[in-house]
């Protein structure tokens, strides 16, 4: 038993996702990712119960892992209860720690992610608040999220919330002692730190693909649009 | 046989769900993008029913899409969920009650991970003293939003101005359900109904007149996801996965789609709005999309609610084709009007998706 199996093992998640697969593809079957990509979570589960490190390895660096959308369909319907997205769970998580995630296109896309809801939620208290929801990121939103927009304070109020408001309601504003709390709770569990190892691998990765990184809160650097916008799917989607 | 089997089935997917003093949590996705959901499940409650809930402003996010999206990690998730559980028992209360399937499926994900493996709890209890100071109590019950509608559906429809009829032809009004896959795929047990014949909103619909469509991808994903939609880069895997359920679902002329989840209400609405752009393809009637229906307004227009008060104006897949077929009065000229009736700046036509305006 290797040294990358053995970190998997000690993660609950991967304790409750595998419990013995036999390669039915009943997972494969019902898998809203396995339509789109080249992904079957049956070979996932197949490849970690080799308890091979190499094997172990080339999936943290892999593609394949940033499939899933962890909607967990897979865990309904296994015979043998096992949940393909809870093992995906504790390969991502190996895989940030490690700083593989930056050797796949799929894995970069993490600085995006972090800045636009990890910042959000120690800014907010919110993963996604309504100031952050533009249609230059999210152009589906349509043209009537544009009019809520422009009317944002009256169109609002019309529907009862309490937009950036003291006291309860929908888009209230959270208090400093609250988003002080939250923060503390990131520092104690090791969340800054996970903001940090993501920050800093990808700017290992922005300077070898000769982009910049820009600060902690950017959105408009080279690197942040590369990993948000692209895709290579000649490579990503199913044959 | 078949019906007497799948009732068979859902009688062992019975659950729990409180019958008063409701601690309310908010969804992230639903207070932005449907706030007016929220206001007509808490008008419902209290003015309707006359039960007592409770929402605390020092409440956050649980964190949820974070953790999905592998941007917090399940230590920090596990201590946010147990202040937020800490502040319930501050305030007197025990019974949660999320408006958002995602936090209802982290609430229940972390106390059966806390049920099997005690020492992540012991964990938990630690970092919150040490980060806050608190102690924390699992809650009495935890139920969701769609969960206590359900429970008083009787009640609400004895009180229902109009039903889920169409008032041209007579008939019930034909309704596709959609359950968020984290309400009980993960815990077929925790949802009313289980995974495979979930009753929660189909129970709504039929109590309200309504029939639920059983059509071949009813328990598909909307196409979420978390980073499959968030990342710009992957977000055809999000509306692939909802136009496979428009094209299944279309054969069988659904009048509407009713959703439990904040995010399917936001992506079966906006997705329909986006295939219509790019594809020219529309699902609904004459040139219309179907429209998409949170429970809570599917709820509140039975009871006879002013639509554009509970929000309805902020999808993009226009509702007003369904407000005419059910025949419910309501002012047409006030869907863009302010708060105080004042006139605002139109919003823009979609270019080919109908939009009444």
């Amino acid at each position: 038993m290797g040294k990358l199996f053995d970190k998997l093992n000690s993660d609950v998640r991967f304790v409750e996702g595998i419990n013995g697969c036999i390669n039915c593809g009943t997972c494969t079957a019902i898998c809203p990712a396995a339509e789109v990509y080249d992904y079957e979570p049956r070979s996932i589960a197949n490849l970690v119960q080799t308890r091979d490190d190499s094997v172990i390895e080339e999936l943290l660096k892999s593609e394949t892992i940033w499939y899933c959308g962890e909607c967990m369909s897979c865990k309904t319907r296994c015979p043998r209860n096992n949940a393909p997205g809870l093992i995906i769970q504790a390969l991502r998580k190996l895989s940030i720690e490690s700083g593989l995630f930056v050797e796949s296109e799929k894995g970069r896309q993490q600085l995006s992610l972090k800045r636009m809801l990890g910042n959000s939620i120690l800014e907010t208290g919110y993963c996604v608040h309504f100031d952050h929801t533009e249609l230059s990121m999210f152009p589906e939103l349509g043209p009537v999220w544009q009019w809520i927009r422009d009317n944002r304070e009256t169109v609002l109020k019309k529907v009862g919330a309490n937009y950036q408001g003291s006291g309860p309601g929908a888009m209230r504003k959270i208090s400093k002692e609250n988003l002080d709390e939250l923060e503390k709770i990131f520092e104690v569990t090791g969340g800054l730190e996970w903001f940090n190892t993501i920050e800093m691998h990808s700017e290992r990765k922005a300077q070898e693909m000769g982009l910049e990184k820009g600060d902690e809160t950017d959105k408009k650097s080279s690197y942040f649009r590369e990993v948000y916008t692209k895709n290579s799917a000649q490579k990503h989607n199913r044959k | 046989m078949k019906q007497e089997g799948k009732k068979r089935i859902w009688s062992d997917y019975q659950k729990e769900i409180a019958d008063d003093k409701f601690y309310f949590v908010r969804s992230c996705i639903r207070q932005t993008f449907f706030p007016g959901s929220d206001s007509t499940y808490i008008k419902i409650l209290r003015d309707v029913l006359g039960k007592d809930v409770y929402e605390n402003p020092n409440h956050t996010t649980c964190t949820g899409i974070g953790y999905h999206t592998e941007v917090v990690p399940f230590e920090t998730i596990q201590t946010v969920v147990a202040r937020n559980y800490s502040l319930m028992r501050e305030k007197g209360y025990e019974n949660y009650n999320p408006s958002c399937v995602t936090s209802f499926g982290i609430y229940t994900e972390i106390l059966e991970t806390w049920h099997h493996f005690p020492e992540e709890k012991q964990k938990t209890r630690d970092f919150l003293k040490k980060a806050t100071g608190r102690e924390f109590e699992e809650p009495k019950n935890l139920a969701h939003t769609s969960d206590v509608l359900f429970k008083f559906r009787e009640e609400i429809a004895a009180k229902a101005k109009y039903k889920l009829i169409n008032k041209e032809t007579g008939k019930p009004l034909k309704v596709v359900d959609h359950i968020g896959c984290h309400y009980s795929k993960m815990f077929p047990n925790k949802g009313v109904g289980g995974a495979e014949y979930p009753q929660v909103l189909a129970g709504l619909v039929e109590a309200f007149g309504g029939e639920v469509i059983d059509y071949p991808e009813r328990r598909h994903c909307c196409g979420f996801g978390f980073r499959q939609y968030f990342v710009q880069g992957n977000r055809g895997y999000s509306i692939a996965a909802s136009k496979k359920k428009f094209e299944s679902m279309e054969p069988f002329k659904p009048d509407f789609i009713i959703t439990n989840c904040p995010g399917c209400n936001y992506f079966m609405d906006r997705w329909q709005y986006a295939l219509a752009e790019m594809e020219h393809k529309t699902y609904g009637e004459n040139g219309y999309g179907i429209p998409v229906l949170t429970y809570e307004e599917v709820a509140g227009l039975v009871l006879g609610f002013d639509p554009w008060e509970m929000g309805m104006q902020m999808h993009q897949t226009d509702v007003e084709p369904l407000l005419k077929k059910i025949g419910v009065e309501y002012d047409p000229s006030q869907k863009f009007k302010g708060a105080n009736g004042e006139d605002l700046p139109l919003p823009e036509k979609p270019n080919h998706i109908k939009f009444t305006i």
